[in-house]
Order: C-alpha cells, then sequence, then structure tokens
C-alpha cells in the first residue's frame, strides 16, 4: 500500500435490534461523528450471531468485526447477550490458533440511550483495527476445472 | 461386453479408508466381478505409467481417498481426474482434510523445523533437510514438493461425489456400490453420498436433558454414563455438528464423536457450529468464570475442526505478522 495512503478498514457491525441499533440510531440524530468504517447489520439479537457469520464477514473481506448487544440482565429474550460472550470468548480462542489477532473481534454492550458510547467504540475499533492493518484472508483454494497438467513420474 | 472400470487411490491418508473397502467383506467378490480394477496401488501391481497409458475418461469410476499434501498427490489428482468419468472424493482426508489437515493449525516451516531439527529425538548434526531435487554422482533424485498447506480433493480438481467417514463404514461403502452395479439413478453431481441427512445425534440412543455445564472432562477424566448425553455430562462430543451416518458408532462405545463425518447438510462450518453449541450450554453468565470453563478445552481449534481444518472458512493458520 501507498505510504502515503492511509489503511481504511472494513468492519462489519452485527447490532442488536433492541438496544445497540437504536444506539447507534440515537447517536445518528444526535449528530454525533462516528467513523464511517463500520458496516451495520441489524440483527434481532446478539445471542442471534452465528459464529459462521463472523468467520464469513472476515473471509469475504472484513478487517474487523464487532457485535454489540444490551447490557447484561437487559437481553430482550432474557440471556441471548450472554450466549453472544460465550460464543466470542470461545471464538477468540479458535481465531487465536488460526493465526488471526483476537483483537480482530470485538463485543460491547450498548444500551439505546447510549449514542455517545456507540460512536466511541466505533471509533476505538476503527483505530484499533488500523493499527492492526489489513486482514488480508486469502481465498480458499478452488479447484481448477482446467488445470495445467503435470506428468507423475512412473 | 466390457466391465465397467474401477480405480482406488489413496494421497495423504493413513490407509484406513482402503482397509475400509475391504471391510465390505464378501461383497469385495461381487465388486471385483463387477469391475474391471485397473489401478489400486495398495492392493496390486500397477504404476503410475498403467494410468498415463490409458485414455482420457477410460476410468468409469475412481475412489480417491487421501488430502492432497504433497505435489506427488496433486498431480496423481490431475492425472486420475482426467482419466475418471467419476471421480469420488473417498473418505475424511479427501472431503474436508482431516488428520492431515490439522497440519494447517501450523506451517510448514515450524513442520519442518520441528520435524529436522528441534524434536527431541531428531540426531541431525548438519542441519541437513530433504530438498526437492539433489544431485549424487548418479544422476538427479527426485522427490515431491511438501506444500505449504494440506489441501482437500475438490480444492485441486472438480470432484464429482463425496463420501464422509474417516474411514466410511462398510454398510454405506456397499449402500454405494450396489446402487451404482445395479444402475440406480446417480444423485446430483457435487451430492454427499454414502450418509445420513441429518446430524449424529438422530443416530444416538441417549438420553437427552437440559444440558448445563460448569465444567468439561476429557474422555479419560471420567467414566461416563453410558445412557445420558455424553455432552450433558460435559464431554466435547460434536454429535450436534456432524452428518449422520455412521450409526453413532463411537458413543455407542461410550466415547463421544469427533465429527469425522463433517458438518450436516446446509452447515458451512463444523467448528463454527459446535462453537455455537457450546456455547449454548455453558451454565454461567460471568465472563471470568466462562473462561476458565473455556480454559478446560485444551486445543478448542484442533477439537472442533479435528476432521475439517482445510475445508473450514478459515482452512488455515494464517503466519501474517500485525503491525
Amino acid at each position: 500500500m501507498n505510504q502515503q495512503q492511509r489503511f481504511e478498514p472494513r468492519i462489519v457491525g452485527f447490532l442488536c435490534n433492541w438496544c445497540s441499533y437504536t444506539g447507534a440510531d440515537l447517536a445518528g440524530v444526535s449528530r454525533m461523528k462516528s467513523a464511517p468504517n463500520l458496516r451495520t447489520i441489524r440483527v434481532m439479537c446478539s445471542g442471534r450471531v452465528d459464529p459462521t457469520l463472523v468467520l464469513r464477514a472476515f473471509q469475504l473481506g472484513a478487517d474487523g468485526v464487532l457485535v454489540a448487544g444490551c447490557h447484561p440482565g437487559d437481553c430482550h429474550y432474557q440471556e441471548g447477550n450472554y450466549k453472544a460472550m460465550r460464543r466470542v470468548l470461545l471464538l477468540k480462542r479458535v481465531l487465536r490458533e488460526f493465526g488471526i489477532d483476537e483483537r480482530r473481534l470485538r463485543l460491547e454492550w450498548i444500551s439505546a440511550s447510549e449514542g455517545e458510547k456507540f460512536a466511541r467504540v466505533a471509533n476505538e475499533f476503527t483505530e484499533q483495527v488500523r493499527a492492526l492493518g489489513p486482514l488480508q484472508l486469502e481465498e480458499a483454494p478452488a479447484a481448477v476445472a482446467e488445470p495445467q497438467l503435470e506428468e507423475v513420474r512412473a | 461386453m466390457s466391465k465397467p472400470k474401477l480405480a482406488l487411490y489413496w494421497a495423504a491418508s493413513c490407509g484406513g479408508c482402503e482397509i475400509a473397502v475391504l471391510d465390505v467383506e464378501e461383497k469385495i467378490l461381487d465388486v471385483a466381478a463387477f469391475f474391471d480394477i485397473v489401478f489400486w496401488p495398495c492392493a496390486m501391481d500397477f504404476k503410475y505409467k498403467d494410468v498415463q497409458a490409458m485414455e482420457d475418461g477410460s476410468i468409469d469410476l475412481c475412489l480417491f481417498n487421501g488430502a492432497i499434501r504433497t505435489s506427488e498427490n496433486e498431480a496423481m489428482a490431475r492425472l486420475l481426474r482426467r482419466k475418471s468419468k467419476v471421480l469420488v472424493a473417498f473418505g475424511s482426508c479427501a472431503t474436508e482434510g482431516c488428520i492431515p489437515g490439522l497440519a494447517n493449525l501450523t506451517t510448514k516451516e515450524e513442520i519442518l523445523d520441528w520435524v529436522y531439527h528441534r524434536s527431541p529425538s531428531t540426531v541431525n548434526e548438519n542441519g541437513v533437510r530433504p530438498q526437492p531435487r539433489f544431485h549424487v554422482p548418479e544422476g538427479e533424485l527426485e522427490i515431491p514438493e511438501f506444500y505449504e498447506e494440506v489441501r482437500t480433493l475438490a480444492q485441486v480438481v472438480p470432484v464429482d461425489y463425496f463420501i464422509p467417514g474417516c474411514p466410511p463404514q462398510a454398510p454405506q461403502i456397499v449402500n454405494v456400490l450396489s446402487a451404482i452395479m445395479t444402475g440406480a439413478p446417480l444423485p446430483p453431481p457435487g451430492s454427499v453420498i454414502g450418509a445420513g441427512e441429518k446430524t449424529c445425534c438422530d443416530e444416538c440412543g441417549r438420553k437427552r436433558e437440559e444440558k448445563r455445564i460448569k465444567r468439561f472432562y476429557r474422555p479419560w477424566e471420567i467414566v461416563p454414563d453410558p445412557n445420558q448425553c455424553l455432552l450433558d455430562q460435559g464431554i466435547i462430543c460434536l454429535g450436534p455438528a456432524t452428518r449422520s451416518g455412521c450409526g453413532a458408532l463411537c458413543v455407542k462405545a461410550n466415547m463421544p464423536c469427533r465429527g469425522c463425518y463433517g458438518p450436516p447438510p446446509n452447515v458451512m462450518d463444523q467448528g463454527a457450529k459446535m462453537i455455537s453449541a457450546l456455547a449454548s450450554v455453558i451454565d454461567s453468565q460471568d465472563p471470568e468464570e466462562v473462561q476458565r470453563i473455556l480454559d478446560q478445552i485444551p486445543d478448542p481449534a484442533g477439537t472442533l475442526y479435528r476432521f475439517s481444518v482445510p475445508a473450514s472458512l478459515l482452512h488455515r493458520k494464517r503466519t501474517q505478522v500485525t503491525a
């Protein structure tokens, strides 16, 4: 990459419908400035974020993934956010074994009234992932339909 | 009328799949009577040049077991793809990488360094490492190149069908071969055959209750109750994230499912599904306690992706050094 050009990380944010998405909305209507690097995906609950979605986001080019849900005790579905917390903790350990810095995956509790916290998390996380640099997962190997054939020595 | 031609080959594998083929017992005689076996290095004396001499597409069915670890594996995969009408990834290694694929959680350099330099049983005073080519007075010696990563067969050549399992179970092999020999219509290309459409739990007769795990046990740490769900008892059993088809063999022997039949239909990543399942059953809402419970799993990636690292979404360890 060009040295003068600043690396703009791509971040996917899975925000729960009841708290964190509303918090992000509040940040918006309150005209708070936050990094545009975060691409928001609204989900019904942070407990709905399957680890597959996080890995797929990384595989398809995300440099960081944020999972945000209601504060402990506040989950609209009683305990979806605890499930999210346990998943993220285990997923971070798996990421480490695959050589991916676990700081690229972040879990935050953001309530509907915490627009300021949403903006702060979006900015902080963007800077953190910027410092980590691009993830650059190459595509999984794919079969070559018309392969260059190489003969085996008999 | 000439008989249909059958080829069997092994790449990076342990040989268990070859034994599984013989586990069909007397049915092997039907196979030998129905097919003309044109290539099977494990059982009969064939050379690579015999295959090279065949016409393209002249092998009707090729059962290919083993992952792609070396340039020899890849060249044989390409050769057999070209010579075969139907190429089947036979067993877990060819289908999703299996145990050889666990090497993708380390790097080629780490492997060679350990094997040729650091392992306690290695005596290598001159620090010699094998080279793909080496000159001796008699000429040039060549060995296959050891690749950076293990790949599945389908990551190298187009594959028509997949038979999962480590190894595929004999009754499933009989089902597949009988279907072919009786001329039954084949499923659409790309299908998984010789396996079920549900999860291993569906074939498991154990009693399941509400799962609340405070502590994980490794199989040798406790003697599990033979009638109760192993996961209920804190033993990591991959049944919920594994395709059915084996008849729940391991759990019947009071050992947990380790996931060799791969992910069930419509699951992209077996390990991710198992992370999800385990996170759901841990009985704690305190992050520190959860962390302590998770620390009882010594190697989560190696445990949850034991058979599927190369086929998984991340497919290998990254060596990128972060800024």
